[in-house]
Formats: C-alpha cells, sequence, structure tokens
C-alpha cells in the first residue's frame, strides 16, 4: 500500500466512531499495539524530548525501505505514534521525505500536532524524516 | 492541611460570580468548560474586559510625556493603578510599586540590578528545590555572571521546606534569598515570615515570588517585612503582560536600572546619563499602559469581593478536591504539605499525566500536565510530572465532582 493509501484507511477506520472519547480508546488501543522499539535503541540519541510526554524512535533501512519502532511513556502519545509509523514505515526514503501527512487533520487530531514548544507529532514526523533523508544520502 | 481558616461555609455568590466571567458560558468540544487552570492563567471578568476596551476607546495615549489632555488622563489612571496596588500590597509608598512585563521580568530584574549592586566571586543565593524555573534560571544566569553559587533549601516528602536545613544554610557568604510563597506545582504555603525572621536576623533581604499566592490569600508586605515581592497580572484576574516588582525603597534606590531608554532618565548627554527617581528608573520605555491600568482593575474587582472571602471558599474547594480524587484507586496526591493554597496535584500510578490530561480536555476539563515548569521539583519525586488542578473562587463543588467522574473514567479507559 501507498503512504496515501494507508492514510486513507485510517481516515476511514475512524470514521465509525461516534465521539472523541470512542476515538481516544481506539488510539489507546493501537498505543498497546505498536511494535516496541527494541531496549537498546531505547537511548537519550533516539529520544524526541518534550514539555510533555518523551518519544523514543529508531529507524532501520532493509532493502531500500525505512523502517521504524518507536515508544512513549504515555499511552495516547504511542498511540499517536503507532499511526505514523503504520504510515511511514515501510516505504523507500524518497517516499517518506515527499509524503504529505493529511491524515492527522482529517482524523481531527490537529491539536496534536504541537501539543507544547517542543514536542507533538509534528516533531516526530520532522524527525523521521530526517532519518529518511540521513538514509536516502547513506544510500547514495 | 490547614483548618484555621475554616470557619463558616463561604457566603460568596459563586452562581452571580460567574456571570462577571463570559469565557465560562462557553463550551469545548459540545461541552460546559471547566476550568481547572487558573494556576497558569486565571480567567477575565466584565470589568476588566470593559477597561481594557474603555482604555482604547477613551484614553489611549501615552503616559509621563505629554501635555495634552488624553495623556495626563491616561498618566492619572495609570498612576492611580500604582497607588492600588501599592495599597493593595499595603506598601510603605507608592514608589515601591514597580510595573513589569510579569513576575519572571520582575525577578531578572532584581537578579541583575541587586547583583549588579551586591553580588561578587563566592557569595550565595538561596533559592528552593520548590521553585518555578523563573526563580531558579535568573539567579543561575547572575550567579554564573558574579561567579556567586546557588544554595538550594531541600523539601521534605510532603512538599515541605526542611526548615532546619534552611537554617544551617545561613552564613555571611548569602547575599539574597529567594523563594515561592505558594508553590505553583503542590500548593504549599511555604512559612515565609519564619524565613524572612531567620534571614533578618542575618542582614539578608528576601524575595517572595507571589505570583501563586496573591490572588488566594492576603499579602501585606509591611507585616512580613519582605524585602522584594513579585507577582504577574495574568494570574489574578487581569491582562497579561504586565507584572509588579514591589521594593523596599532602600534596596531599590540602591540597585541600577534594569533596562535604559525613556522615561527613566533625568537627563541625558552624551558623555553621561543621570536617572530618574523611584519607581520610573526601572520602567524604561511606553510601558503595557492599556495592562498597567488594567490591573488595578482587576484589583478593584477582587478587593470588592475580599480576599479573606475568596481564600475560605477555595479552601473549601481544595478540601472538597481532595477528598473526592483520595478515593479514585491508585491516585496520589503530590504536595501533602499542612498548608495549601490553590493547587492540587495527583499522579495515577502506571498512568502518564499527560494522557488523563488529554481525556480530561475532551470532556470539557481544563487541567494542566507536566513538570509545570518545575523540573527540579519532579526529579526530588521522581515522577515525570502531575495533573495539577488549580482554583479560582469561580469554581464550583459540581465542577470537582465532574472531575472527580472524569478522572475515574480515564483511569478505567487507560490502564
Amino acid at each position: 500500500m501507498t503512504i496515501n493509501e494507508i492514510q486513507d484507511e485510517l481516515i476511514d477506520e475512524f470514521s465509525m466512531f461516534g465521539d472523541w472519547m470512542e476515538k481516544y480508546e481506539y488510539i489507546i488501543q493501537l498505543g498497546k499495539e505498536l511494535p516496541l522499539i527494541k531496549e537498546e535503541y531505547k537511548q537519550p540519541e533516539n529520544l524526541i524530548r518534550g514539555c510533555q510526554a518523551q518519544v523514543w524512535l529508531h529507524a532501520d533501512l532493509q532493502d531500500g525501505r525505512v523502517h521504524f519502532t518507536a515508544d512513549s511513556d504515555a499511552i495516547i502519545t504511542k498511540g499517536l505514534v503507532s499511526m505514523v509509523v503504520r504510515v511511514l514505515s515501510g516505504h523507500t526514503p524518497e517516499e517518506i521525505i515527499n509524503s504529505e501527512l493529511y491524515f492527522v487533520d482529517k482524523i481531527g487530531l490537529r491539536e496534536h500536532l504541537s501539543v507544547t514548544r517542543s514536542n507533538g507529532l509534528l516533531a516526530m514526523i520532522k524527525q523521521m524524516k530526517i532519518y529518511a533523508l540521513a538514509h536516502q544520502a547513506k544510500a547514495n | 492541611m490547614s483548618t484555621d481558616i475554616m470557619v463558616a461555609p463561604s457566603t460568596l455568590d459563586i452562581q452571580q460570580i460567574r456571570k462577571d466571567f463570559p469565557i465560562l458560558q462557553t463550551t469545548v468540544y459540545g461541552k460546559p468548560l471547566i476550568y481547572f487552570d487558573n494556576g497558569a492563567t486565571a480567567q477575565k471578568p466584565w470589568a476588566v474586559l470593559k477597561a481594557i476596551e474603555d482604555y482604547y476607546t477613551h484614553l489611549n495615549s501615552n503616559v509621563h510625556r505629554g501635555v495634552h489632555h488624553l495623556s495626563q488622563k491616561a498618566t492619572d489612571a495609570y498612576e492611580a493603578s500604582r497607588r492600588k496596588i501599592a495599597a493593595f500590597l499595603n506598601a510603605r509608598h507608592d514608589h515601591e510599586v514597580i510595573f513589569t512585563k510579569g513576575t519572571t521580568d520582575a525577578i531578572n530584574l532584581v537578579a541583575y540590578s541587586f547583583g549588579k549592586q551586591f553580588v561578587k566571586e563566592g557569595d550565595t543565593i538561596i533559592i528552593s528545590a520548590m521553585e518555578h524555573h523563573s526563580n531558579i534560571v535568573p539567579w543561575q544566569i547572575m550567579c554564573e555572571d558574579r561567579k556567586a553559587k546557588l544554595k538550594v533549601i531541600p523539601i521534605n516528602e510532603k512538599g515541605e521546606l526542611k526548615m532546619d536545613e534552611f537554617s544551617a544554610l545561613l552564613d555571611k557568604t548569602v547575599k539574597l534569598i529567594a523563594v515561592a510563597y505558594v508553590s505553583n506545582t503542590m500548593g504549599t504555603i511555604n512559612p515565609v515570615k519564619d524565613i524572612i525572621e531567620q534571614a533578618h536576623q542575618h542582614n539578608i533581604p528576601v524575595l517572595l515570588d507571589a505570583a501563586q499566592a496573591v490572588q488566594h490569600i492576603p499579602v501585606d508586605v509591611q507585616d512580613l517585612d519582605v524585602d522584594f515581592l513579585v507577582f504577574s497580572g495574568h494570574k489574578i484576574y487581569g491582562p497579561t503582560g504586565i507584572g509588579i516588582l514591589y521594593g523596599k525603597e532602600e534596596w531599590l534606590n540602591q540597585m541600577p536600572p534594569y533596562q535604559g531608554g525613556g522615561s527613566m532618565i533625568k537627563q541625558v548627554t552624551l558623555e553621561k546619563t543621570t536617572y530618574h527617581d523611584l519607581p520610573f528608573r526601572f520602567e524604561a520605555g511606553t510601558p503595557n499602559i492599556e495592562a498597567c491600568i488594567c490591573l488595578g482593575t482587576a484589583i478593584d474587582y477582587i478587593t470588592n469581593i475580599g480576599l479573606p472571602a475568596i481564600q475560605q471558599y477555595e479552601h473549601e474547594l481544595l478540601e472538597y478536591a481532595t477528598q473526592k480524587l483520595s478515593v479514585i484507586d491508585k491516585l496520589r496526591i503530590i504536595g501533602t504539605s499542612a498548608q495549601k493554597s490553590g493547587v492540587l496535584s495527583f499522579i495515577v500510578e502506571g498512568v502518564h499525566p499527560y494522557d488523563v490530561g488529554v481525556l480530561l480536555d475532551k470532556l470539557g476539563i481544563a487541567v494542566r500536565t507536566g513538570h509545570h515548569c518545575t523540573q527540579p521539583l519532579m526529579e526530588c519525586f521522581g515522577i515525570p510530572g502531575t495533573v495539577r488542578v488549580s482554583f479560582a473562587f469561580y469554581n464550583t463543588k459540581e465542577e470537582i465532582d465532574q472531575l472527580a467522574a472524569g478522572v475515574t473514567r480515564a483511569v478505567a479507559m487507560l490502564t
């Protein structure tokens, strides 16, 4: 599936929920299902630090595709992270760099884009694109 | 928790008071707003909102400069506000009240000016482990600049200052003590009178960060005999971008200006400038005139309601919330001092404070989560942050019931 097809799939899944608490129940469930980052990668250099929750993010390049694993100390953040990982993981660096993540807005999660000054999905998406750029540079 | 102010149920007409705050009639995600983030900023009553409109509609002009009618009216209103604030604090002189941008600005002013005049290599400044970053970082910057050192009063597991250890810190190297009157994270009311008395026995001045105190507790700077006291306008129902530095005349007169510019000078030549007297020496440039004037309106508003009545009612809220939340499984209150005001902070075992905050938000309940700009305090407790519920006198017990139900629901979803 392409990045946009996965985004559309997520938007479709969220369209089933009537209210915010149902949406959050699903996000929490997604958080619990997130493939955890290996303990060895849970290092300060993989930490996206913010005022609120902390997120660890690791990227591996396999067969020309970037595979992300992540974790967070807050379960809702973990759920949000799991969605971005699901959308971007397993794609080529070029696809990741050029992607436009519209699902966050469509699902109504814009407030998580920049919850605090230095945290939020924006910081994580930016970090994922930086990883993709780094892998692209290495491959070239 | 202290019970010495629990004399009788509050006589405040809260439903009537709530009508004074238009934002309390709004909804969030289709639910009535429940605002429990008053420690971050308080909502504004109509009186203040109308005063802001009135200033720009009828008064807008620069102060202390013009000979024209409007400028004189604006100057009169500006100085009338200073007098109100001086009376509110029971300052000996109006010129001991300096308008600043806020608490942070006021602390930076003292750190810079006092430091420049009185602090040298080898000296020390005392703060406490429960300080907000704005009462830590300016002193760190000053100490680095003056080659001085910070000493820290530790706290116990209840979130109270260890006063024995404070006494042991007092020696000839200490040039100033800067502590919170009320902790923004735990609500602890510190024994500031005792601190000031002990400090003065060693001829050490004391600065109180009263940002979380003046809206909850009647403050009398002469009774406290405090040397400096700072607070922010927006936490006491006034506008943002305005704060107060109270300083004893004898200290302020010895301190060099923090910033240079218009209004703070007597005479400028290209060779030498002489500075104005207090308070203007510390008010360089065009001030936030509207906010200075409207802070006076906010002070009038709460003075009319009466701080003793506000204190009593908010104490009832705090006790009620403590009872309601304490029974929630795995919930632990951070900060169980015998003397508390305005704030209830908690964590739930196995649950990140951020998650609780996000779910409460979706129920229309605004709380603060995180480290509350008190990272050293969080390290003391070994936690990433708390959920902080901070009260104003427009909050109700019914709102606390909904908070307790919301926390219970959130915890069930998250565990």
